[in-house]
């Protein structure tokens, strides 16, 4: 069935899962105000915002199922915008399961955080399915918003109410840089809608328009800081340090999933004439992010920090397959994607699972002989950082998620061997991280003064089993995984490509 | 071809234009923020005359209410309660490196705006001389806003609406948590 984006009506239908988890998301806003605020109360939304999470994914695999499409629109309907849908719910479904445990031992009660990360991940969705730079903006006012709250949710501690101010103040002033860049970009084209600008680029012949390189590069710098690609990334370390650990998570795996996917979308649908433009400056964005990334990950000893770099690092791995700049590339984007926040989500909740009221222990060295005292957590840990590395069996998914984006830089119409070379040794120095992590957790003696980490909670240790399960599943059988990511590629880019050929 | 405009237009053109840049000059250079911020409301309400000039009563309308309306008494509100309305503490922001760097800023947007004349519009931007007066024909002033904003930009319109309700609820949130965490 097609939708007709131009009827109201049809538009809602289209809009279906994006609407439903927006609309429950409202009513759990009203049943979390209405009793008073306690760690009981937190829980019950938490769980209901939990099943909301699951009935939305359920309506997203129909919808997807159902094969819809679209007129050309302010939104899209296609694979790519379901299968983003998947990985934020996903995400967002062990962000609320580690918050469940979190907030008891820190102390947090309102429920509404569960609303906020809620609307959070709708705003997110909108930002997959958006073919407009009217709603890109909206989506990502509406995804960011409810985060400047959440990483301030622990207000008691200093270093969370520094984050959510810095976080914020940088939010606020890449926001400004995004804006600039799409009016200029409406400036040049006359148009705000994706296809419709390519086309205008195409007519017109904007192909050296200042005014419209200007308004891409300004796009580009304001994405840069969303998904902290490096020299953008100054932010990153310090927000993801001071926030709530399962916001940090939250962060790391679905706004940087939500940033990249609008991304995708409106280079591939909007510029992809202009490729020759802007292949440059994202080829550096994505070696400088790759290269900034690994090494500064190598002198961190907080556990928070070494991940946020870490995920400074994967936000260049991932720019790589931006650069390729075909449906191979966003193939290779999907699957990497889904590995990251799977294996992201998994790490996070392990150092949830091993953190004290007040999180004064993020130190590396705090795991040191974790495998005597906490054999299970220490096992599951190392499967993240192995996946996270891309090593082979262990590591699941995460080998066959660097493999893809390497296959599809070097498959490339414009092969890029320099940067699968730069991808393939910095790689090799994560290592040096990843597997510190992993050495000090099995082979380090447990100091005798060390606390043994109480029991973690049900709802975090779920998080971590289903994460790794996921990982090394899907690590023996990912053909099922790359056959769902091959399909899923932005629909207008597939008719550019066929027109091309 | 330049349209004819009466001499009534003309003049009441140049008496806001004036009245505007005059009262946005006289904002700019007051010591007490108060004073300050009613010439800014006058560059207000004589950009609200000019809208009306336009065409866009509508506009105008929503010009006097809402900037001159509300977010100025807010603004007003605010100077007051926290009593930051002593000249002394606007000195340090007027010394001799901002105001250089203000006109800086000025020049700066200054020339923008000249080069974005010079620069050739896409066709589709251009639209007839008469277009409003054609426009206005069809429907009345409300309905020119709320043709496009319920049909072309609805979802972009509903979605600020959801936009205000997360700003509401996290302040809600985080200054409540301010209260039940205060040492």
């Amino acid at each position: 069935m097609q939708f007709d984006l131009s009827m109201p009506a049809q538009l809602t239908s289209a809009l279906g899962p994006d609407l439903l988890l927006m609309g429950g998301a409202m009513i759990l806003l009203l049943w979390s105000g209405w009793r008073r605020e306690s760690d009981e109360h937190q829980r019950s939304v938490g769980v209901l915002s939990m099943v909301l999470c699951v009935l939305t994914m359920v309506a997203v695999g129909y919808y997807a199922y159902r094969g819809y499409t679209a007129t050309n629109g302010v939104i899209a309907v296609d694979n790519f915008r379901w299968a983003a849908d998947e990985i934020f719910l996903i995400a967002t479904l062990g962000t609320i399961a580690m918050s469940l445990d979190y907030n008891r031992r820190e102390g947090i009660t309102p429920g509404e955080s569960h609303v906020l990360l809620l609307l959070s991940t709708s705003g997110m969705m909108i930002l997959a399915a958006a073919r407009d730079l009217i709603i890109v903006f909206l989506g990502i006012e509406l995804m960011s918003i409810a985060i400047y709250v959440l990483v301030g949710l622990n207000r008691r501690r200093e270093r969370s109410a520094e984050g959510a101010i810095k976080y914020f103040l940088l939010g606020a002033f890449s926001t400004a840089f995004l804006l600039y860049g799409i009016a200029l970009v409406y400036g040049a084209t006359g148009a705000t809608n994706f296809v419709a600008i390519r086309s205008n680029i195409i007519s017109y012949s904007l192909e050296h328009s200042g005014l419209l390189l200007v308004g891409i590069a300004l796009l580009l710098v304001g994405f840069g800081f969303k998904v902290a690609a490096a020299p953008f990334h100054m932010w990153a370390p310090d927000v993801y340090e001071g926030a709530p650990t399962p916001i940090t998570a939250y962060m790391a795996a679905a706004v940087k999933a939500a940033s990249f996917a609008v991304l995708f979308r409106l280079w591939l649908e909007a510029f992809p004439t202009l490729i020759s433009t802007w292949h440059e400056a994202v080829w550096w964005l994505a070696a400088l992010t790759m290269i900034v990334g690994n090494l500064v990950a190598l002198a961190q000893r907080n556990i928070k920090r070494l991940l946020a770099y870490s995920s400074i690092a994967h936000a260049g791995y991932i720019l790589v397959a931006l650069v390729v700049g075909t449906n191979l590339g966003s193939s290779a984007f999907m699957f990497y994607l889904f590995a990251y926040t799977v294996a992201t989500l998994g790490a996070f909740a392990v150092i949830v699972a091993l953190g004290r009221a007040g999180e004064d222990n993020m130190g590396v060295e705090e795991y040191a002989g974790l495998w005597s005292v906490r054999p299970g957590l220490a096992v599951a840990m190392a499967v993240f950082m192995l996946a996270l590395l891309g090593f082979p069996i262990f590591g699941g998914i995460g080998f066959f998620a660097k493999w893809y984006i390497l296959e599809a830089a070097l498959k490339a119409p414009f092969p890029q061997t320099r940067l699968a070379v730069i991808l393939v040794v910095m790689s090799v120095v994560s290592a040096g991280y990843y597997l510190y992590v992993v050495m000090v957790m099995f082979m380090k003696p447990r100091s005798s003064t060390a606390i043994l980490p109480e029991r973690a909670g049900g709802w975090t240790r779920a998080v971590v089993w289903a994460s790794a399960a996921i990982i090394l599943i899907f690590g023996l059988f990912p053909d099922a995984l790359v056959s769902l990511t091959q399909r899923s590629t932005p629909a207008v880019s597939k008719e550019v490509a066929q027109r091309s050929r | 071809m330049e349209p004819h405009y009466s001499l009534v237009y003309v003049f009441l053109f140049y008496l806001f234009g004036v009245i505007a840049l005059a009262s946005a000059l006289t904002f700019v250079t007051r010591k007490s923020p108060v004073a300050a911020a009613l010439w800014l409301v006058n560059t207000m309400f004589s950009l609200a005359a000019l809208y009306v000039m336009l065409d866009a009563q509508f506009v105008g309308v929503m010009q006097v209410l809402v900037y001159a309306g509300a977010i100025m008494v807010v603004f007003l509100f605010v100077v007051m309660l926290l009593n930051l309305g002593h000249p002394s503490e606007l000195a340090a922001a007027r010394g001799t490196g901002w105001k250089l760097a203000a006109g800086l800023i000025g020049l700066g947007l200054l020339s923008e705006i000249m080069v974005i004349a010079r620069t050739k519009l896409p066709e589709q931007l251009i639209v007839p001389r008469d277009f409003n007066e054609q426009q206005l024909q069809k429907l009345n002033v409300v309905g020119m806003i709320a043709e496009p904003l319920f049909k072309d930009y609805l979802l972009a319109f509903e979605l600020t609406s959801v936009l205000l309700l997360v700003a509401i609820t996290g302040a809600v949130v985080l200054g409540r948590g301010r209260a039940a965490g205060a040492r």
